[in-house]
C-alpha cells in the first residue's frame, strides 16, 4: 500500500522529468502548464492520439540528444533509412475523373492490394485479372506506362518487376481497354 | 590527468602525503641513485601508476616527471599547456580529450572550444620529438594539421576520434610531409570531404603505414594509388576503407594484404559475376590473421558467405552499420566461434540474439544499436528476451550496451544472475521514464539487481522509470562504480546524495533532465575532489553549481582554465 502511494507521489513528481517536446531550457510559465497535465512520459505515445493540440506531430517528436546515439551514427543510418524508405510515388489517372491521384507503390505487397486500393480510390470496379482475357467483363482496366513508354496491362509481369518499371497508372474505360486485352 | 598539487606550488600542501616526507628527504640520503630510480620508473606505463608514484615524495615526483613519455589528459581544460610544459620534458605521445561526451548527442554548442591548436604550438616548442597524437572530441583545423605535419620530424601516429574542424586539405598535409607515418586513424568524424585526393599525396617511396582508417570519409579515393600504397606497406595490419571502395576493389586489396588483422570493408553491395564472387571468397580465405571485421555498408546479404572463410579467427565483429536480419546474421555467426565482441544493429531482433547466445560462448562484449532511434510507433528491434537469451549462452559477458523499447525487472534480474561479472552495464530503454512494461512498476529493482550482483561494476547507465530507490541501491552496493549516466530519473535530491555519499570511486557523472538541485551536488562534492560532473542544458540551476563544483575540482591544479567554457555548457541552448 505504502509502495503504491510512494509510486503515485513519484508520478506526480515526474513533471520535472516529463518528456518535453519543445527546446530544453523552458521557462517557468511553460513548466506550470505542463505540471497541470501531470502526465508521465510513459503515456506520451498514447496521449498523442488523444490530444493532438498538446503534442507535436507524433512521428518525429524527439527530445534533444535522446536516445543517446552518436550523431555520426545517426547521420549514417538516417541516410540509409531515407534511401530505403523514399517511396515510389506514381500518378494515377482515371478516364473521366476531374483530377489525378498519387500512390506509393512500395506500400503494397501485391496486385490484389493495389487493385483494391484503386477501386476504393476511384469508386469503380476493376474485376479480376486473367492472362488470357485481361480484365474482360469489368467496366475498367488498369494500365500502366512502363520505362520504355509503352502502355501495358497491369498484372502481366511479376509484382517486383512491375513496381520497378511502372512510371504512371491509368485506369481505362472498359470499352477502350478491350482493345488492349486482345493483343 | 592527475597533477600533483605540489607541482604548481610546493608550499601549498594541506593534505599532501609528501609534506612530511619532504623534510625527511632533504635530510636522509635516497636509498638508491636517481639514475636507478629513473630507470625503474621508465618501465611504468600506466597513467594511474605514474600518478601514484608522483605523490610519494619529491624525489619520486621528479624522477617520474623526467621519465614520463606518454601524456594522457582526459579533459583538456583541466590543466593548461604551460603547466604541462613546465612539468614534463620528454613527452613523445599525447592523448587529449576535449568536449564532454554530451557533444556526441548534439548537446554541446558548435563553438564550445576544445581547440587543439594552442596545445600544438606549445608542443612544437617543448616536444619537437613528439611521435604520437591521439585526440578525442577536439576541434582540429587544417592549420593545426599542417603544423603537426611540418613541426615534428619524427611524427608517426595520428588518431582522430569524433573530432571536427578540419578538411581533407589537412589530411593532404599529413600524407605529404609525415615520412615516418605508421598510423592514420580517423573515426566517427564528420569533416569537410572535398576530395579523395589526399590519399594520392603519400609519396611513391612511402611504405611505413601499419594502420590506415578512412572509413568515415565519403569521397572517392584514387584506387590505383590506394592499391599501390597497400602493396608497399608490408606491415599494414589495420585497413578500414570507406564506402566508395567496391567489392571488386576490396578483393584486389585483400590480395595485396593477406596479413591484415583488422579489416573495414567498403560498400558490400553491387552486382557480382559468379567468378568475382568466387575470387572474393578466395581472397578472404587467404586472410588467416583477421581478428576484427567492420564496415559492410549497405550490405547485400547474399554476399555474406564470402566472409565465412575468414571468420574462424575473428574476435571482434562490428556490424553496427549493416542492417542484417536474424537469419543471415545467425548464418554468419555459425562461422565465428571465437568472437569476444559483437556490435550489431537491432534489425537482427531477438532471434538474432538467440543465435548469439548459441554460437558465441566466448562472448565478452555486446553492443546492440537502434537502427531507427526515433521510431516511436512501431517499436521494432530487440526486447528483453533477446538480452536474456544472450545471457544464457554467454556467461563471460561483462560489457553490454543495449538499446530497446521495453524491459522488465525480472528479465534484468535473470540476466545478471546468468552473468554476474558485468563491469559495464549500459541499458537504454528508449522512451524516457518507461516502467516495467509487464508490471508497470519502476525499474528500480532491475538496477538494484545489477548493483547487488555485479560487484565489479565500473560503469552504469540507467534508464526507464526510476525513483530514488535506484540511487539508494547504487549508493549502497556499487562500491566499484566509476562512471554513472542518468537521464529522466529520480525523484529528489536524496538520489544524488545516496550516490555521492555511497560510491567512493565515482569519477564521472552525467546527468540530464533530472530533478536534482544545488543541495544534492554540493553535499557530495566536498568529498570527491576529482569528480568531473557534466550537466546539460535544461537544468540551469544544476549547471551553475556544477560550475562552482568544477572550479573546486580545478583549483587544485589549473590556473588558466577558461571558465567561460563550462558556463557555455550550462547556459547554452
Amino acid at each position: 500500500m505504502e509502495r503504491s502511494l510512494a509510486y503515485e507521489n513519484d508520478l506526480s513528481n515526474l513533471e520535472a522529468t516529463e518528456l518535453r517536446l519543445g527546446l530544453p531550457g523552458t521557462d517557468e510559465s511553460e513548466k506550470q502548464s505542463s505540471r497541470n497535465n501531470k502526465r508521465s512520459s510513459a503515456e506520451m505515445d498514447n496521449s498523442c492520439e488523444k490530444d493532438e493540440q498538446e503534442c507535436a506531430p507524433a512521428p518525429k517528436a524527439q527530445v534533444v540528444g535522446w536516445p543517446p546515439v552518436r550523431s555520426y551514427r545517426k547521420n549514417v543510418l538516417h541516410q540509409k533509412n531515407e534511401s530505403e524508405l523514399s517511396g515510389m510515388f506514381v500518378k494515377v489517372s482515371m478516364d473521366g475523373a476531374p483530377y489525378l491521384r498519387k500512390i506509393d507503390l512500395k506500400v503494397y505487397k501485391n496486385y490484389q492490394d493495389l487493385l483494391k486500393v484503386l477501386e476504393n480510390m476511384f469508386k469503380c470496379s476493376i474485376g479480376v485479372y486473367s492472362e488470357r482475357e485481361g480484365y474482360n467483363g469489368s467496366e475498367f482496366a488498369p494500365t500502366y506506362e512502363d520505362k520504355d513508354g509503352d502502355w501495358m496491362l497491369v498484372g502481366d509481369v511479376p509484382w517486383d518487376m512491375f513496381i520497378t518499371s511502372c512510371k504512371r497508372l491509368r485506369i481505362m474505360k472498359g470499352s477502350e481497354a478491350k482493345g488492349l486485352g486482345c493483343l | 590527468m592527475q597533477t600533483d598539487p605540489n607541482g604548481t606550488n610546493p608550499k601549498k600542501s594541506k593534505d599532501s602525503p609528501s609534506n612530511s616526507a619532504n623534510t625527511e628527504s632533504t635530510q636522509l640520503p635516497s636509498p638508491f641513485p636517481d639514475e636507478v630510480l629513473e630507470k625503474v620508473l621508465s618501465f611504468l606505463n600506466s597513467d594511474k601508476d605514474r600518478s601514484s608514484v608522483s605523490l610519494v615524495c619529491k624525489d619520486w615526483y621528479n624522477a617520474e616527471r623526467w621519465t614520463r613519455t606518454k601524456l594522457f589528459i582526459g579533459n583538456c581544460y583541466s590543466v593548461s599547456p604551460e603547466i604541462v610544459a613546465r612539468r614534463f620534458s620528454k613527452i613523445k605521445s599525447v592523448t587529449l580529450k576535449g568536449k564532454p561526451r554530451f557533444s556526441d548527442f548534439n548537446l554541446v554548442p558548435q563553438n564550445w572550444g576544445a581547440d587543439v591548436h594552442y596545445w600544438l604550438t606549445m608542443f612544437a616548442n617543448v616536444y619537437p620529438f613528439l611521435e604520437e597524437l591521439r585526440l578525442k572530441r577536439m576541434t582540429v583545423s587544417d592549420e593545426s594539421l599542417e603544423l603537426l605535419a611540418t613541426a615534428f620530424p619524427g611524427f608517426r601516429a595520428l588518431s582522430l576520434m569524433s573530432c571536427d574542424g578540419f578538411s581533407t586539405d589537412g589530411l593532404k598535409a599529413i600524407a605529404t610531409h609525415c615520412r615516418n607515418l605508421t598510423e592514420l586513424d580517423i573515426q566517427d568524424t564528420d569533416i569537410d570531404d572535398f576530395s579523395g585526393g589526399w590519399l594520392s599525396c603519400f609519396p611513391e617511396n612511402f611504405g611505413s603505414l601499419e594502420v590506415l582508417n578512412f572509413a568515415s570519409l565519403d569521397s572517392e579515393v584514387n584506387f590505383d594509388a590506394l592499391e599501390r600504397l597497400v602493396s608497399r606497406c608490408r606491415s599494414l595490419r589495420v585497413l578500414k576503407v570507406n564506402k566508395s571502395i567496391t567489392l571488386v576493389q576490396l578483393q584486389r586489396l585483400l590480395l595485396r594484404a593477406p596479413q591484415l588483422m583488422e579489416l573495414g570493408t567498403g560498400s558490400f553491395q553491387e552486382e557480382l559475376l559468379l567468378g568475382q564472387f568466387g575470387d572474393l571468397g578466395n581472397a578472404f580465405g587467404n586472410c588467416k590473421n583477421l581478428q576484427t571485421l567492420s564496415g559492410l555498408w549497405e550490405v547485400t546479404s547474399i554476399y555474406l558467405p564470402v566472409l565465412y572463410a575468414a571468420c574462424a579467427s575473428l574476435t571482434f565483429l562490428n556490424l553496427s552499420y549493416a542492417a542484417l536480419r536474424s537469419v543471415e546474421f545467425g548464418n554468419l555467426l555459425a562461422h565465428c566461434p571465437n568472437l569476444r565482441r559483437i556490435w550489431v544493429l537491432d534489425t537482427v531482433e531477438d532471434k538474432g540474439l538467440e543465435a548469439v547466445g548459441s554460437s558465441c560462448p566466448l562472448l565478452e562484449e555486446l553492443r546492440v544499436f537502434p537502427a531507427d532511434p526515433y521510431d516511436q510507433n512501431l517499436h521494432r528491434g530487440v526486447t528483453e528476451s533477446g538480452f536474456v537469451a544472450v545471457s544464457r549462452g554467454c556467461s563471460k559477458l561483462h560489457y553490454v550496451l543495449y538499446f530497446c523499447w521495453q524491459m522488465t525487472n525480472a528479465a534484468v534480474a535473470t540476466i545478471v544472475q546468468n552473468c554476474p561479472n558485468f563491469t559495464h552495464f549500459r541499458l537504454c530503454i528508449m522512451n524516457p521514464g518507461r516502467p516495467d512494461y509487464l508490471t508497470n512498476e519502476p525499474m528500480d529493482e532491475a538496477f538494484g539487481a545489477v548493483v547487488k550482483t555485479c560487484t565489479k561494476l565500473q560503469r552504469l547507465s540507467v534508464s526507464g522509470l526510476l525513483t530514488d530507490l535506484t540511487f539508494e541501491y547504487i549508493g549502497k552496493y556499487a562500491k566499484n562504480l566509476e562512471t554513472l549516466s542518468v537521464a529522466f530519473a529520480g525523484s529528489s535530491d536524496r538520489a544524488m546524495q545516496f550516490v555521492l555519499e555511497g560510491c567512493p570511486k565515482l569519477r564521472k557523472l552525467e546527468i540530464r533532465d533530472c530533478p536534482f538541485g544545488n543541495a544534492a551536488l554540493l553535499s557530495g562534492l566536498e568529498k570527491y575532489e576529482t569528480m568531473r560532473s557534466r550537466a546539460k542544458k535544461g537544468c540551469p540551476t544544476f549547471c551553475s553549481h556544477s560550475l562552482i563544483a568544477c572550479k573546486k575540482d580545478f583549483s587544485d591544479f589549473a590556473e588558466d582554465r577558461p571558465p567561460r567554457c563550462f558556463g557555455r555548457v550550462g547556459l547554452s541552448n
